[in-house]
């Protein structure tokens, strides 16, 4: 192999060192280069090759944490949604009841009035038809005497009437005969 | 056309005069890796400077890399602790892959891990390391206790393996860990070399012999492959049985 720039130290085999005995120079050598070496990649690659890896742990982490996150709250929500739906339908059942109690009082309610104002109405009615009655009866009474006194002193005579009038005959036959007819 | 005799590429082809003055510093394997020291800081700096939720093809590219030697060999290997060994292992892995490949690029085509003082600058960095690990977790009797007598055996076998084991952990395991890289990655060049150097010498041959050049540069090329192949296998390899110590390490009995 020929190199030009490094040149073979020795063609002979006889005067060449054995290759089996370390020279000082190069152990030092390397163990300086090593240790150059050790301490660049401890210092620059590792940390940041190591930083990579948490980076990419943790995002992978933190995308599954935040996934779970989302459905602890979406479930959150659920429960939430489901609670007051419950809520709604208890206060609808509620307010279907309260508004059943509520119609049937008005009802009742309505009822009671206008059974009063039924016996409101007849009472009136029968107060009026009494007053009528009783006026009717009170003309017809006055009517019928005036009628049979007239009647009678065209039979007996004209003088009877005034005296019939004062005496109340007529009113006491008229009572008279309204007491027999009951 | 009289021809010298070939000479097969040897281990004096490892070892360079200085690029420029007289220092060491100035050859190719110290040059590569300090080359290498830049090449790797500045490329994982600009990978994961963003540190992107999303990664763009180059932080793609260094997070390949790292979150392969975080996970497949220090989370895997070490277990609980593994973290704050993750930059070390990061570290040996980038520097030991990229000086390996070095023998297959083109124009460098030298790995550095064939010069046996680097694969030791690391392993005693690993020695180091297992070693202070367990004697702060467990403190130097217990630690030198649980080494030499396992337990679950009988008690004559401790004469035996009690120095095995002792071996193992202060000697066999740093050099073997070191010859290990060496070896393959020297062994490596060394046969890239003789396909290579054996072609150019055919080709410069009489006719009939230049056609068995085109043999050998084929053999290069696939062996180049083969190499690319065992040098990234290396680099995981030692990364791998660095962390199997730490863990061993860490381990409360083994």
């Amino acid at each position: 192999m020929k190199t030009y720039l490094f040149v073979k130290a020795a063609t002979a085999t006889a005067d060449a060192p054995s290759p089996v005995v370390p020279k000082v120079g190069e152990i030092i050598v390397g163990l300086i280069a090593f240790s150059i070496l050790f301490l660049l990649l401890k210092s620059k690659a590792v940390p940041m090759f190591e930083k990579a890896y948490a980076a990419r742990t943790s995002a992978i982490e933190g995308g599954i944490e935040k996934a779970e996150a989302a459905q602890r709250a979406a479930e959150s929500a659920l429960h939430a949604y489901t609670a007051q739906l419950n809520e709604a339908r208890t206060e609808a059942q509620e307010i279907r009841e309260e508004a059943r109690v509520q119609g049937a009082a008005i009802i009742e309610d309505l009822r009671g009035k206008a059974v009063e104002e039924a016996t409101r109405i007849s009472a009136a009615a029968r107060a009026s038809i009494e007053a009528e009655r009783q006026q009717a009866i009170a003309s017809l009474r006055h009517e019928v005497g005036a009628l049979a006194t007239e009647l009678a002193s065209k039979i007996v005579g004209e003088a009877l009437d005034d005296h019939v009038r004062q005496s109340g005959i007529v009113d006491r036959f008229i009572a008279d005969l309204e007491k027999s007819e009951k | 056309m009289a021809q010298p005799a070939f000479v097969p590429p040897s281990s004096s082809d490892f070892f360079f005069n200085p690029a420029f003055g007289s220092s060491f510093l100035a050859t190719k394997p110290v040059m590569l890796v300090m080359f290498s020291v830049i090449l790797i800081a500045a490329f994982f700096t600009v990978s994961a400077r963003k540190a992107a939720v999303v990664p763009s093809r180059l932080q793609f590219a260094g997070e390949m890399v790292y979150g392969f030697v975080r996970n497949s060999i220090g989370k895997d290997v070490i277990g609980e602790e593994y973290q704050r060994f993750v930059p070390f292992l990061f570290a040996i892995f980038t520097f030991v892959l990229t000086n390996n490949l070095f023998g297959v690029v083109p124009f460098m085509q030298f790995p550095t891990m064939s010069h046996i003082g680097f694969p030791v600058s690391i392993t005693i960095f690993v020695y180091l390391v297992y070693h202070y690990v367990a004697i702060k977790k467990k403190g130097l009797g217990r630690y030198l206790k649980e080494m030499c007598f396992m337990p679950g055996v009988p008690k004559a076998v401790y004469v035996i393996l009690a120095p095995v084991e002792f071996l193992t952990y202060f000697a066999v395991r740093p050099l073997t860990l070191a010859m290990r890289l060496f070896g393959n990655m020297f062994a490596g060049h060394l046969l890239l070399l003789l396909f290579t150097l054996g072609g150019e010498y055919m080709l410069k041959s009489a006719l009939f012999v230049k056609f068995f050049a085109i043999l050998s540069f084929g053999m290069a090329i696939g062996l180049s492959f083969f190499e690319m192949g065992i040098q990234c296998l290396q680099a995981y390899i030692f990364t791998l049985l660095a962390a199997l110590y730490i863990a061993g390490a860490l381990a409360d009995e083994h």
